[in-house]
Protein backbone atom coordinates (compact mmCIF):
# COMPACT_ATOMS: atom_id res chain seq x y z
CA UNK A 1 0.00 0.00 0.00
CA UNK A 2 2.92 2.23 0.93
CA UNK A 3 4.41 1.38 -2.30
CA UNK A 4 1.26 1.78 -4.39
CA UNK A 5 1.02 5.64 -3.04
CA UNK A 6 4.38 6.61 -3.63
CA UNK A 7 4.02 5.22 -7.27
CA UNK A 8 0.94 7.14 -6.70
CA UNK A 9 2.66 10.68 -6.02
CA UNK A 10 5.62 10.14 -8.54
CA UNK A 11 2.69 9.56 -11.69
CA UNK A 12 1.15 12.96 -10.52
CA UNK A 13 4.63 14.64 -10.22
CA UNK A 14 5.25 13.73 -14.00
CA UNK A 15 1.80 14.94 -15.13
CA UNK A 16 2.52 18.35 -13.21
CA UNK A 17 5.92 18.51 -14.92
CA UNK A 18 4.36 17.27 -18.47
CA UNK A 19 1.68 20.27 -17.91
CA UNK A 20 4.09 22.65 -16.88
CA UNK A 21 6.65 22.06 -19.75
CA UNK A 22 3.30 22.32 -22.06
CA UNK A 23 2.14 25.55 -20.88
CA UNK A 24 5.25 27.22 -19.59
CA UNK A 25 6.40 28.58 -23.24
CA UNK A 26 3.25 30.11 -23.78
CA UNK A 27 3.70 31.93 -20.14
CA UNK A 28 7.02 32.97 -21.29
CA UNK A 29 5.24 34.82 -24.97
CA UNK A 30 2.56 36.20 -22.74
CA UNK A 31 5.64 37.52 -19.90
CA UNK A 32 7.56 38.49 -23.58
CA UNK A 33 4.79 40.60 -24.75
CA UNK A 34 4.34 42.49 -21.59
CA UNK A 35 7.72 43.53 -21.15
CA UNK A 36 9.93 46.76 -21.96
CA UNK A 37 12.12 46.00 -25.33
CA UNK A 38 15.02 47.52 -22.98
CA UNK A 39 13.97 45.31 -20.58
CA UNK A 40 14.15 41.32 -22.20
CA UNK A 41 17.57 40.60 -21.53
CA UNK A 42 18.34 41.64 -17.56
CA UNK A 43 14.65 39.38 -17.07
CA UNK A 44 15.33 36.76 -19.28
CA UNK A 45 15.72 34.20 -16.31
CA UNK A 46 12.09 35.89 -14.69
CA UNK A 47 8.76 34.95 -14.98
CA UNK A 48 7.02 38.13 -14.48
CA UNK A 49 7.45 41.46 -15.94
CA UNK A 50 8.97 44.01 -13.11
CA UNK A 51 7.26 46.41 -15.41
CA UNK A 52 4.42 45.53 -17.20
CA UNK A 53 3.00 47.49 -20.01
CA UNK A 54 0.38 46.55 -23.11
CA UNK A 55 2.81 49.09 -25.53
CA UNK A 56 3.66 46.38 -27.61
CA UNK A 57 -0.06 44.74 -28.71
CA UNK A 58 -0.73 48.68 -29.00
CA UNK A 59 3.04 48.80 -31.53
CA UNK A 60 1.56 45.44 -33.22
CA UNK A 61 -2.04 46.78 -34.03
CA UNK A 62 -0.66 49.96 -35.87
CA UNK A 63 -1.63 52.18 -32.74
CA UNK A 64 0.40 54.93 -31.19
CA UNK A 65 2.64 53.14 -28.58
CA UNK A 66 4.51 54.30 -25.74
CA UNK A 67 6.97 51.86 -26.09
CA UNK A 68 9.72 52.72 -28.60
CA UNK A 69 11.95 49.88 -29.91
CA UNK A 70 16.30 50.27 -29.40
CA UNK A 71 17.00 49.77 -33.14
CA UNK A 72 14.22 49.14 -35.72
CA UNK A 73 15.74 46.73 -38.41
CA UNK A 74 12.66 45.80 -39.88
CA UNK A 75 9.43 47.80 -41.94
CA UNK A 76 6.58 47.42 -39.40
CA UNK A 77 4.30 44.88 -40.31
CA UNK A 78 0.38 46.20 -39.97
CA UNK A 79 -0.85 43.15 -37.84
CA UNK A 80 -3.99 44.75 -37.56
CA UNK A 81 -4.43 44.30 -41.09
CA UNK A 82 -3.16 40.73 -40.76
CA UNK A 83 -5.94 40.13 -38.09
CA UNK A 84 -8.24 41.00 -40.14
CA UNK A 85 -7.44 39.13 -43.15
CA UNK A 86 -7.41 35.65 -40.97
CA UNK A 87 -10.99 36.99 -39.87
CA UNK A 88 -12.08 36.58 -43.79
CA UNK A 89 -10.44 33.89 -44.57
CA UNK A 90 -11.28 32.19 -41.62
CA UNK A 91 -14.57 32.70 -41.88
CA UNK A 92 -14.77 32.35 -45.69
CA UNK A 93 -13.06 29.10 -45.25
CA UNK A 94 -14.85 27.88 -42.51
CA UNK A 95 -18.69 28.64 -43.19
CA UNK A 96 -18.05 27.07 -46.75
CA UNK A 97 -16.52 23.68 -45.98
CA UNK A 98 -19.29 23.36 -43.01
CA UNK A 99 -22.00 23.66 -45.93
CA UNK A 100 -20.04 21.96 -48.24
CA UNK A 101 -19.16 19.05 -46.34
CA UNK A 102 -22.80 18.66 -44.59
CA UNK A 103 -24.25 18.00 -48.05
CA UNK A 104 -22.01 15.53 -48.99
CA UNK A 105 -22.11 13.54 -45.52
CA UNK A 106 -25.93 13.93 -45.59
CA UNK A 107 -25.78 12.28 -49.34
CA UNK A 108 -23.36 9.64 -48.03
CA UNK A 109 -25.49 8.66 -44.70
CA UNK A 110 -28.99 8.80 -46.22
CA UNK A 111 -29.36 9.09 -50.05
CA UNK A 112 -28.78 5.81 -52.45
CA UNK A 113 -27.13 6.81 -55.47
CA UNK A 114 -24.65 4.02 -57.57
CA UNK A 115 -20.98 3.82 -56.25
CA UNK A 116 -21.96 5.84 -53.22
CA UNK A 117 -19.27 3.65 -50.84
CA UNK A 118 -16.48 3.63 -53.76
CA UNK A 119 -16.48 7.64 -53.63
CA UNK A 120 -16.58 7.58 -50.14
CA UNK A 121 -13.65 5.71 -50.21
CA UNK A 122 -12.35 8.27 -52.76
CA UNK A 123 -12.89 11.34 -50.31
CA UNK A 124 -10.77 9.27 -47.29
CA UNK A 125 -8.41 8.23 -49.68
CA UNK A 126 -7.23 11.65 -51.07
CA UNK A 127 -5.91 12.58 -47.44
CA UNK A 128 -3.29 10.53 -48.47
CA UNK A 129 -1.61 12.61 -51.01
CA UNK A 130 1.30 14.65 -49.76
CA UNK A 131 0.33 18.09 -49.72
CA UNK A 132 3.24 19.10 -51.71
CA UNK A 133 2.30 16.95 -54.71
CA UNK A 134 -0.55 18.85 -54.43
CA UNK A 135 1.03 22.44 -54.08
CA UNK A 136 3.08 22.37 -57.03
CA UNK A 137 -0.18 21.90 -59.59
CA UNK A 138 -2.55 24.00 -57.67
CA UNK A 139 -0.13 26.80 -57.30
CA UNK A 140 0.20 26.97 -60.99
CA UNK A 141 -3.73 26.31 -61.39
CA UNK A 142 -4.41 29.31 -59.06
CA UNK A 143 -1.78 31.33 -61.04
CA UNK A 144 -3.70 30.84 -64.66
CA UNK A 145 -6.76 31.49 -63.21
CA UNK A 146 -5.19 35.03 -61.74
CA UNK A 147 -6.53 34.20 -58.52
CA UNK A 148 -2.65 34.92 -56.23
CA UNK A 149 -3.19 37.36 -53.59
CA UNK A 150 -6.70 37.00 -53.46
CA UNK A 151 -8.73 35.49 -50.80
CA UNK A 152 -10.48 33.08 -53.55
CA UNK A 153 -7.35 31.97 -54.36
CA UNK A 154 -6.74 31.13 -51.04
CA UNK A 155 -9.24 29.23 -49.81
CA UNK A 156 -10.34 27.36 -53.21
CA UNK A 157 -8.37 24.52 -52.49
CA UNK A 158 -9.89 23.19 -49.62
CA UNK A 159 -13.29 24.85 -49.38
CA UNK A 160 -15.29 22.60 -51.18
CA UNK A 161 -14.27 19.41 -49.50
CA UNK A 162 -12.54 18.63 -45.87
CA UNK A 163 -12.36 14.62 -45.69
CA UNK A 164 -12.61 14.73 -41.86
CA UNK A 165 -15.63 17.26 -41.97
CA UNK A 166 -17.37 14.71 -44.03
CA UNK A 167 -16.60 11.66 -42.15
CA UNK A 168 -17.00 13.49 -39.08
CA UNK A 169 -20.82 14.22 -39.76
CA UNK A 170 -21.59 11.42 -41.71
CA UNK A 171 -21.02 9.70 -38.55
CA UNK A 172 -23.69 11.34 -36.80
CA UNK A 173 -26.20 11.56 -39.70
CA UNK A 174 -26.32 7.85 -39.67
CA UNK A 175 -26.44 7.69 -35.83
CA UNK A 176 -29.47 9.90 -36.01
CA UNK A 177 -32.89 8.42 -36.29
CA UNK A 178 -34.98 8.40 -39.33
CA UNK A 179 -38.17 8.57 -38.46
CA UNK A 180 -38.63 12.43 -38.36
CA UNK A 181 -37.19 12.00 -41.54
CA UNK A 182 -39.65 9.96 -43.08
CA UNK A 183 -42.03 11.47 -41.81
CA UNK A 184 -41.18 14.68 -43.80
CA UNK A 185 -41.18 12.73 -46.85
CA UNK A 186 -44.72 11.44 -46.24
CA UNK A 187 -45.30 15.23 -46.03
CA UNK A 188 -43.95 15.53 -49.53
CA UNK A 189 -41.15 17.41 -48.55
CA UNK A 190 -37.71 17.64 -51.26
CA UNK A 191 -34.67 16.43 -50.29
CA UNK A 192 -33.18 19.58 -49.52
CA UNK A 193 -35.86 20.84 -47.62
CA UNK A 194 -35.78 17.55 -45.37
CA UNK A 195 -31.67 18.28 -45.21
CA UNK A 196 -32.25 21.75 -44.21
CA UNK A 197 -35.17 21.99 -41.66
CA UNK A 198 -35.01 18.56 -40.21
CA UNK A 199 -31.66 16.79 -40.55
CA UNK A 200 -29.08 19.56 -40.11
CA UNK A 201 -30.84 21.09 -36.70
CA UNK A 202 -30.72 18.00 -35.35
CA UNK A 203 -26.62 18.43 -35.63
CA UNK A 204 -26.27 21.67 -34.30
CA UNK A 205 -23.95 20.01 -31.30
CA UNK A 206 -21.79 18.17 -33.70
CA UNK A 207 -21.56 21.15 -36.58
CA UNK A 208 -20.21 23.76 -33.64
CA UNK A 209 -17.68 21.07 -32.77
CA UNK A 210 -16.56 21.07 -36.11
CA UNK A 211 -16.93 24.61 -36.82
CA UNK A 212 -14.30 25.07 -33.83
CA UNK A 213 -11.87 22.54 -35.37
CA UNK A 214 -12.05 24.22 -38.67
CA UNK A 215 -11.95 27.74 -37.78
CA UNK A 216 -8.74 26.14 -35.31
CA UNK A 217 -7.66 24.67 -38.63
CA UNK A 218 -8.12 27.98 -40.88
CA UNK A 219 -6.64 30.56 -38.01
CA UNK A 220 -3.36 27.83 -38.41
CA UNK A 221 -3.20 27.50 -41.69
CA UNK A 222 0.19 28.55 -43.48
CA UNK A 223 2.00 26.49 -46.31
CA UNK A 224 -0.67 27.09 -48.50
CA UNK A 225 -1.64 30.82 -47.86
CA UNK A 226 2.11 31.73 -47.83
CA UNK A 227 2.40 30.62 -51.25
CA UNK A 228 -0.45 32.13 -52.84
CA UNK A 229 -1.56 35.35 -50.21
CA UNK A 230 1.49 37.10 -48.92
CA UNK A 231 0.32 40.48 -50.49
CA UNK A 232 -0.47 42.88 -47.55
CA UNK A 233 -3.73 43.14 -48.45
CA UNK A 234 -4.71 39.19 -47.94
CA UNK A 235 -2.25 38.20 -46.00
CA UNK A 236 -3.00 36.08 -42.80
CA UNK A 237 -1.72 35.91 -39.64
CA UNK A 238 0.37 32.92 -39.71
CA UNK A 239 2.44 34.43 -42.53
CA UNK A 240 3.05 38.17 -41.74
CA UNK A 241 4.01 36.01 -38.22
CA UNK A 242 6.68 34.13 -40.63
CA UNK A 243 7.70 37.35 -42.77
CA UNK A 244 8.09 39.25 -39.96
CA UNK A 245 10.50 36.78 -38.47
CA UNK A 246 12.49 36.18 -41.72
CA UNK A 247 12.97 39.75 -42.13
CA UNK A 248 14.68 40.07 -39.14
CA UNK A 249 17.58 37.68 -40.67
CA UNK A 250 20.34 37.27 -38.56
CA UNK A 251 20.30 39.92 -36.26
CA UNK A 252 18.28 39.93 -32.96
CA UNK A 253 14.52 40.55 -33.40
CA UNK A 254 11.91 42.28 -32.19
CA UNK A 255 11.66 40.41 -29.46
CA UNK A 256 8.69 41.81 -27.43
CA UNK A 257 7.10 43.41 -30.98
CA UNK A 258 7.41 39.34 -32.22
CA UNK A 259 6.02 38.28 -28.86
CA UNK A 260 3.29 40.54 -29.22
CA UNK A 261 1.70 39.58 -32.43
CA UNK A 262 2.41 35.72 -31.98
CA UNK A 263 -0.09 36.43 -28.35
CA UNK A 264 -2.77 38.13 -30.99
CA UNK A 265 -2.55 34.52 -32.75
CA UNK A 266 -3.01 32.59 -29.61
CA UNK A 267 -5.32 34.22 -27.75
CA UNK A 268 -8.63 33.70 -30.42
CA UNK A 269 -7.56 29.59 -29.67
CA UNK A 270 -7.14 29.64 -25.80
CA UNK A 271 -10.22 31.07 -25.62
CA UNK A 272 -11.84 28.42 -28.00
CA UNK A 273 -9.87 25.91 -25.45
CA UNK A 274 -11.15 27.82 -22.18
CA UNK A 275 -15.45 27.86 -23.37
CA UNK A 276 -15.37 24.86 -25.53
CA UNK A 277 -12.24 22.29 -23.91
CA UNK A 278 -14.96 19.45 -23.45
CA UNK A 279 -16.02 19.81 -27.31
CA UNK A 280 -12.32 20.09 -28.87
CA UNK A 281 -11.41 16.91 -26.62
CA UNK A 282 -14.04 15.33 -27.09
CA UNK A 283 -13.68 15.36 -30.81
CA UNK A 284 -10.22 14.94 -31.50
CA UNK A 285 -10.48 11.84 -29.11
CA UNK A 286 -12.37 10.02 -31.52
CA UNK A 287 -10.48 10.90 -34.53
CA UNK A 288 -8.23 7.63 -33.89
CA UNK A 289 -10.78 5.76 -33.25
CA UNK A 290 -12.72 3.85 -36.10
CA UNK B 1 -58.38 -1.56 -59.58
CA UNK B 2 -55.27 -3.38 -57.61
CA UNK B 3 -53.93 -4.53 -60.96
CA UNK B 4 -54.00 -1.28 -62.70
CA UNK B 5 -52.14 0.49 -60.38
CA UNK B 6 -49.76 -1.62 -59.94
CA UNK B 7 -47.18 -0.94 -62.89
CA UNK B 8 -47.81 2.83 -62.23
CA UNK B 9 -46.51 2.69 -58.69
CA UNK B 10 -43.69 0.66 -59.48
CA UNK B 11 -42.90 3.39 -61.99
CA UNK B 12 -43.15 6.17 -59.37
CA UNK B 13 -41.24 3.83 -57.02
CA UNK B 14 -38.66 3.94 -60.01
CA UNK B 15 -38.40 7.62 -60.66
CA UNK B 16 -38.27 8.21 -56.67
CA UNK B 17 -35.91 6.47 -56.22
CA UNK B 18 -34.01 7.67 -59.48
CA UNK B 19 -34.48 11.35 -57.92
CA UNK B 20 -33.13 10.32 -55.16
CA UNK B 21 -30.01 9.08 -56.65
CA UNK B 22 -30.11 12.01 -58.48
CA UNK B 23 -30.30 14.45 -55.54
CA UNK B 24 -27.42 11.98 -54.13
CA UNK B 25 -25.30 13.33 -56.93
CA UNK B 26 -26.13 16.85 -56.51
CA UNK B 27 -25.31 16.64 -52.75
CA UNK B 28 -22.10 15.34 -53.55
CA UNK B 29 -21.20 17.70 -56.03
CA UNK B 30 -19.50 20.70 -54.84
CA UNK B 31 -17.35 18.19 -52.66
CA UNK B 32 -16.89 16.00 -55.90
CA UNK B 33 -15.81 19.00 -57.67
CA UNK B 34 -13.30 19.71 -55.03
CA UNK B 35 -11.73 16.00 -54.80
CA UNK B 36 -10.97 16.48 -59.07
CA UNK B 37 -10.20 19.84 -59.36
CA UNK B 38 -7.95 20.01 -56.51
CA UNK B 39 -6.56 16.76 -55.41
CA UNK B 40 -7.07 13.91 -58.48
CA UNK B 41 -5.97 16.02 -61.22
CA UNK B 42 -3.10 18.13 -59.29
CA UNK B 43 -1.71 14.57 -58.39
CA UNK B 44 -2.18 13.80 -62.51
CA UNK B 45 -0.96 17.05 -63.60
CA UNK B 46 2.49 16.73 -61.04
CA UNK B 47 3.52 13.71 -62.70
CA UNK B 48 2.77 15.39 -66.21
CA UNK B 49 4.82 18.67 -65.31
CA UNK B 50 7.79 16.30 -63.66
CA UNK B 51 8.30 14.92 -66.86
CA UNK B 52 9.18 18.55 -68.45
CA UNK B 53 11.21 21.30 -68.55
CA UNK B 54 9.13 24.71 -66.85
CA UNK B 55 10.11 27.92 -64.83
CA UNK B 56 6.44 29.20 -65.42
CA UNK B 57 8.08 32.24 -67.97
CA UNK B 58 8.35 29.80 -71.18
CA UNK B 59 6.02 27.71 -71.85
CA UNK B 60 6.90 23.45 -70.30
CA UNK B 61 9.04 21.82 -72.63
CA UNK B 62 9.01 17.97 -72.32
CA UNK B 63 11.86 16.19 -71.56
CA UNK B 64 11.43 12.77 -70.58
CA UNK B 65 12.86 11.17 -67.38
CA UNK B 66 15.51 14.15 -67.51
CA UNK B 67 14.24 15.75 -64.00
CA UNK B 68 14.32 12.14 -62.46
CA UNK B 69 17.55 11.69 -63.42
CA UNK B 70 19.06 14.79 -62.53
CA UNK B 71 17.46 13.76 -59.19
CA UNK B 72 18.70 10.66 -58.61
CA UNK B 73 22.44 12.40 -59.36
CA UNK B 74 21.95 15.42 -57.29
CA UNK B 75 23.54 14.99 -53.93
CA UNK B 76 21.52 17.71 -51.87
CA UNK B 77 17.91 15.55 -52.75
CA UNK B 78 19.71 12.41 -51.21
CA UNK B 79 21.19 14.65 -48.24
CA UNK B 80 17.45 15.92 -48.05
CA UNK B 81 16.47 12.55 -47.48
CA UNK B 82 18.78 11.45 -45.51
CA UNK B 83 18.38 14.46 -42.66
CA UNK B 84 14.16 13.71 -43.03
CA UNK B 85 14.52 10.28 -42.17
CA UNK B 86 17.01 11.47 -39.54
CA UNK B 87 14.37 13.80 -38.16
CA UNK B 88 11.97 11.21 -38.19
CA UNK B 89 13.83 9.26 -35.83
CA UNK B 90 14.72 12.04 -33.43
CA UNK B 91 10.79 12.78 -33.94
CA UNK B 92 8.65 9.42 -33.85
CA UNK B 93 10.00 7.42 -30.81
CA UNK B 94 10.20 9.85 -28.17
CA UNK B 95 7.24 11.01 -28.81
CA UNK B 96 4.98 8.16 -29.39
CA UNK B 97 7.04 6.80 -25.98
CA UNK B 98 5.71 9.81 -24.13
CA UNK B 99 2.67 9.95 -25.10
CA UNK B 100 1.91 6.38 -23.98
CA UNK B 101 3.56 7.13 -20.68
CA UNK B 102 1.60 10.33 -20.46
CA UNK B 103 -1.53 8.93 -21.78
CA UNK B 104 -1.68 5.78 -19.18
CA UNK B 105 -0.52 8.25 -16.24
CA UNK B 106 -3.84 10.22 -17.46
CA UNK B 107 -5.91 7.17 -17.36
CA UNK B 108 -5.13 6.08 -14.23
CA UNK B 109 -4.86 9.06 -12.47
CA UNK B 110 -6.21 12.05 -14.02
CA UNK B 111 -9.50 11.64 -16.15
CA UNK B 112 -10.89 15.23 -15.81
CA UNK B 113 -11.47 16.75 -19.20
CA UNK B 114 -9.26 20.32 -18.05
CA UNK B 115 -6.02 17.79 -17.68
CA UNK B 116 -6.84 16.35 -21.66
CA UNK B 117 -7.84 20.22 -22.35
CA UNK B 118 -4.17 21.16 -20.93
CA UNK B 119 -2.79 18.51 -22.69
CA UNK B 120 -3.78 18.93 -26.25
CA UNK B 121 -3.13 22.91 -25.86
CA UNK B 122 0.54 23.22 -28.09
CA UNK B 123 -1.17 21.14 -30.70
CA UNK B 124 -4.09 23.84 -31.21
CA UNK B 125 -1.10 26.26 -31.93
CA UNK B 126 0.41 25.97 -35.64
CA UNK B 127 3.55 24.94 -36.61
CA UNK B 128 4.39 28.66 -36.71
CA UNK B 129 3.28 29.67 -33.67
CA UNK B 130 5.09 26.84 -31.43
CA UNK B 131 8.28 27.62 -34.15
CA UNK B 132 8.27 31.12 -32.71
CA UNK B 133 7.51 30.56 -29.31
CA UNK B 134 10.85 28.01 -28.94
CA UNK B 135 12.90 30.36 -31.21
CA UNK B 136 12.51 32.77 -27.80
CA UNK B 137 13.12 29.75 -25.41
CA UNK B 138 16.09 28.51 -27.03
CA UNK B 139 17.87 31.99 -27.83
CA UNK B 140 21.17 32.01 -27.02
CA UNK B 141 21.01 34.87 -25.32
CA UNK B 142 17.60 35.39 -23.63
CA UNK B 143 16.15 31.87 -24.36
CA UNK B 144 14.74 30.43 -20.64
CA UNK B 145 15.97 27.10 -21.61
CA UNK B 146 19.67 28.00 -21.83
CA UNK B 147 19.22 30.33 -18.22
CA UNK B 148 17.98 27.07 -17.01
CA UNK B 149 20.77 24.87 -18.02
CA UNK B 150 23.28 27.59 -16.92
CA UNK B 151 21.44 27.12 -13.53
CA UNK B 152 21.88 23.44 -13.50
CA UNK B 153 25.63 23.57 -14.82
CA UNK B 154 25.13 22.19 -17.99
CA UNK B 155 25.77 25.18 -19.88
CA UNK B 156 24.42 27.14 -22.80
CA UNK B 157 24.14 25.49 -25.81
CA UNK B 158 23.17 26.58 -29.35
CA UNK B 159 20.10 24.73 -30.21
CA UNK B 160 18.81 26.03 -33.67
CA UNK B 161 21.92 28.04 -34.38
CA UNK B 162 24.12 25.20 -33.76
CA UNK B 163 24.69 22.59 -36.62
CA UNK B 164 24.83 19.90 -34.33
CA UNK B 165 21.61 20.31 -32.90
CA UNK B 166 19.76 22.56 -35.16
CA UNK B 167 17.81 19.07 -36.41
CA UNK B 168 17.18 17.55 -33.21
CA UNK B 169 15.63 21.15 -31.74
CA UNK B 170 13.17 20.95 -34.48
CA UNK B 171 12.13 17.42 -33.57
CA UNK B 172 11.89 18.75 -29.64
CA UNK B 173 9.33 21.70 -30.87
CA UNK B 174 7.15 19.54 -32.99
CA UNK B 175 7.52 16.60 -30.11
CA UNK B 176 6.35 19.35 -27.62
CA UNK B 177 3.69 20.43 -29.93
CA UNK B 178 2.40 16.86 -31.09
CA UNK B 179 2.80 15.10 -27.43
CA UNK B 180 -0.35 15.96 -25.91
CA UNK B 181 -2.62 14.90 -28.93
CA UNK B 182 -1.19 11.72 -28.99
CA UNK B 183 -1.37 11.01 -25.70
CA UNK B 184 -5.52 11.92 -26.39
CA UNK B 185 -5.70 9.44 -29.26
CA UNK B 186 -3.75 6.85 -26.70
CA UNK B 187 -5.97 8.08 -23.93
CA UNK B 188 -9.11 6.93 -25.79
CA UNK B 189 -7.60 3.76 -26.51
CA UNK B 190 -7.15 2.59 -23.17
CA UNK B 191 -10.88 4.03 -22.39
CA UNK B 192 -11.57 1.40 -24.85
CA UNK B 193 -10.19 -1.62 -23.41
CA UNK B 194 -12.69 -3.14 -20.89
CA UNK B 195 -11.75 -2.64 -16.85
CA UNK B 196 -12.27 -6.63 -16.80
CA UNK B 197 -9.13 -7.45 -18.01
CA UNK B 198 -7.17 -5.68 -15.29
CA UNK B 199 -9.13 -6.75 -12.86
CA UNK B 200 -8.89 -10.40 -13.69
CA UNK B 201 -5.09 -10.13 -13.62
CA UNK B 202 -4.72 -8.23 -11.18
CA UNK B 203 -6.55 -11.01 -8.76
CA UNK B 204 -3.82 -13.39 -10.65
CA UNK B 205 -1.39 -11.46 -9.30
CA UNK B 206 -0.16 -9.55 -12.30
CA UNK B 207 2.00 -6.88 -11.83
CA UNK B 208 1.70 -3.12 -13.50
CA UNK B 209 4.24 -3.67 -15.93
CA UNK B 210 3.11 -7.31 -17.21
CA UNK B 211 -0.25 -5.95 -17.80
CA UNK B 212 0.73 -3.44 -19.53
CA UNK B 213 3.14 -5.46 -21.94
CA UNK B 214 0.38 -8.51 -22.17
CA UNK B 215 -3.28 -6.21 -21.86
CA UNK B 216 -2.34 -2.46 -22.34
CA UNK B 217 0.22 -3.26 -25.50
CA UNK B 218 -1.79 -5.84 -27.61
CA UNK B 219 -5.23 -4.46 -26.89
CA UNK B 220 -3.92 -0.99 -28.45
CA UNK B 221 -2.50 -1.82 -31.18
CA UNK B 222 -5.25 -0.49 -33.50
CA UNK B 223 -4.94 2.92 -32.66
CA UNK B 224 -0.73 2.45 -32.10
CA UNK B 225 -1.24 1.58 -36.19
CA UNK B 226 -3.01 4.73 -36.77
CA UNK B 227 -1.28 6.92 -34.99
CA UNK B 228 1.95 5.91 -36.35
CA UNK B 229 0.84 5.83 -39.98
CA UNK B 230 -0.26 9.37 -39.89
CA UNK B 231 2.34 10.93 -37.63
CA UNK B 232 5.14 9.28 -39.65
CA UNK B 233 3.59 10.47 -42.50
CA UNK B 234 3.32 13.84 -41.35
CA UNK B 235 6.69 14.02 -39.91
CA UNK B 236 7.97 13.53 -43.08
CA UNK B 237 6.85 16.55 -43.99
CA UNK B 238 7.91 18.58 -41.85
CA UNK B 239 8.51 22.38 -43.22
CA UNK B 240 6.36 25.13 -41.26
CA UNK B 241 8.56 24.84 -38.35
CA UNK B 242 11.58 24.89 -40.09
CA UNK B 243 10.48 27.90 -42.72
CA UNK B 244 10.55 29.61 -39.55
CA UNK B 245 13.16 28.60 -37.16
CA UNK B 246 16.18 27.41 -39.31
CA UNK B 247 15.16 28.10 -42.81
CA UNK B 248 17.31 25.27 -43.59
CA UNK B 249 20.08 26.58 -42.01
CA UNK B 250 22.89 26.82 -40.24
CA UNK B 251 24.94 25.37 -43.11
CA UNK B 252 21.68 23.10 -44.71
CA UNK B 253 21.70 20.96 -41.31
CA UNK B 254 17.79 21.31 -41.54
CA UNK B 255 17.30 21.21 -45.48
CA UNK B 256 14.69 18.63 -45.07
CA UNK B 257 13.06 17.25 -48.38
CA UNK B 258 9.76 19.29 -48.18
CA UNK B 259 12.17 22.10 -47.91
CA UNK B 260 14.54 21.39 -50.36
CA UNK B 261 11.05 20.85 -53.18
CA UNK B 262 9.78 23.90 -51.90
CA UNK B 263 12.78 25.81 -52.58
CA UNK B 264 13.26 24.22 -56.45
CA UNK B 265 9.60 24.84 -56.87
CA UNK B 266 8.95 28.26 -55.61
CA UNK B 267 12.25 30.02 -55.35
CA UNK B 268 14.06 28.69 -58.36
CA UNK B 269 10.86 28.17 -60.51
CA UNK B 270 12.33 24.74 -61.57
CA UNK B 271 8.32 23.51 -61.46
CA UNK B 272 9.63 20.58 -63.75
CA UNK B 273 12.04 19.40 -61.03
CA UNK B 274 10.63 19.98 -58.48
CA UNK B 275 7.22 17.84 -59.31
CA UNK B 276 9.70 15.05 -59.85
CA UNK B 277 10.79 15.08 -56.31
CA UNK B 278 7.27 15.52 -55.00
CA UNK B 279 6.64 12.37 -57.12
CA UNK B 280 9.66 10.26 -55.91
CA UNK B 281 8.71 11.29 -52.19
CA UNK B 282 5.12 10.68 -52.41
CA UNK B 283 6.23 6.85 -53.40
CA UNK B 284 8.45 6.97 -51.02
CA UNK B 285 5.78 7.87 -48.24
CA UNK B 286 3.57 5.26 -50.23
CA UNK B 287 6.28 2.66 -49.50
CA UNK B 288 6.29 3.32 -45.70
CA UNK B 289 3.03 3.28 -44.97
CA UNK B 290 2.68 -0.37 -46.73
CA UNK B 291 5.90 -1.50 -44.72
CA UNK B 292 4.15 -0.46 -41.89
CA UNK B 293 1.34 -1.64 -41.97
CA UNK B 294 3.09 -5.15 -42.64
CA UNK B 295 5.15 -4.85 -39.80
CA UNK B 296 2.42 -4.13 -37.29
CA UNK B 297 0.25 -6.36 -39.11
CA UNK B 298 -2.68 -3.83 -39.37
CA UNK B 299 -5.34 -5.87 -40.87
CA UNK B 300 -5.47 -8.68 -37.79
CA UNK B 301 -7.20 -7.10 -34.72
CA UNK B 302 -6.99 -8.55 -30.81
CA UNK B 303 -9.69 -6.55 -29.98
CA UNK B 304 -12.88 -9.23 -30.96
Amino acid sequence: MQRMSAARISGYAALVVFAFISLLPVWVTLKTALSHPQDVFAEASSLIPHAPTMGNFARALGMPSDVTLISARSAPIDFALALRNSVIYAAILVTGQLFFSALAAYAFARLRFPGRDKLFIAFIAATMIPSIVLFIPNFVLIRQLGLINTFAGMVAPNILMVPFAVFFLRQFFISSPKELEEAARLEGLGHFQIFWHIALPLQKGPLATLAILLSINAWNDFFWPYLVGRDDSVRPLAVALAEFQSQTGQGTPDWTGLMAAVMLSIIPILFLLVFFGRQIVESLQTSGMK
Amino acid sequence: MERQNRPQAAARRLTMRQREALMGYLFIAPALVGLTLFFVLPTLRAAQISLTDWNLMRAPRFVGLTNYEKIWSDGTFWESLRLTLLYVIYNIPVQTALALFIAVLADRLARQVWVRAVMIAPYLLSNVVAGLIWLLMLDPLIGMTNVFLELIGVGKQGFLSSPDQSLISVAGINIWRHVGFTALLFYAGLQAIPREFYEAARLDGAKEWQMFRNITLPLLRPVMVFVMVTSVIGSFQIFDTIAVTTAGGPAGTTKVVMFYIYENAFKYSKMGLASAMSMVLFCILILVTLAQMRLMRADQSDLG
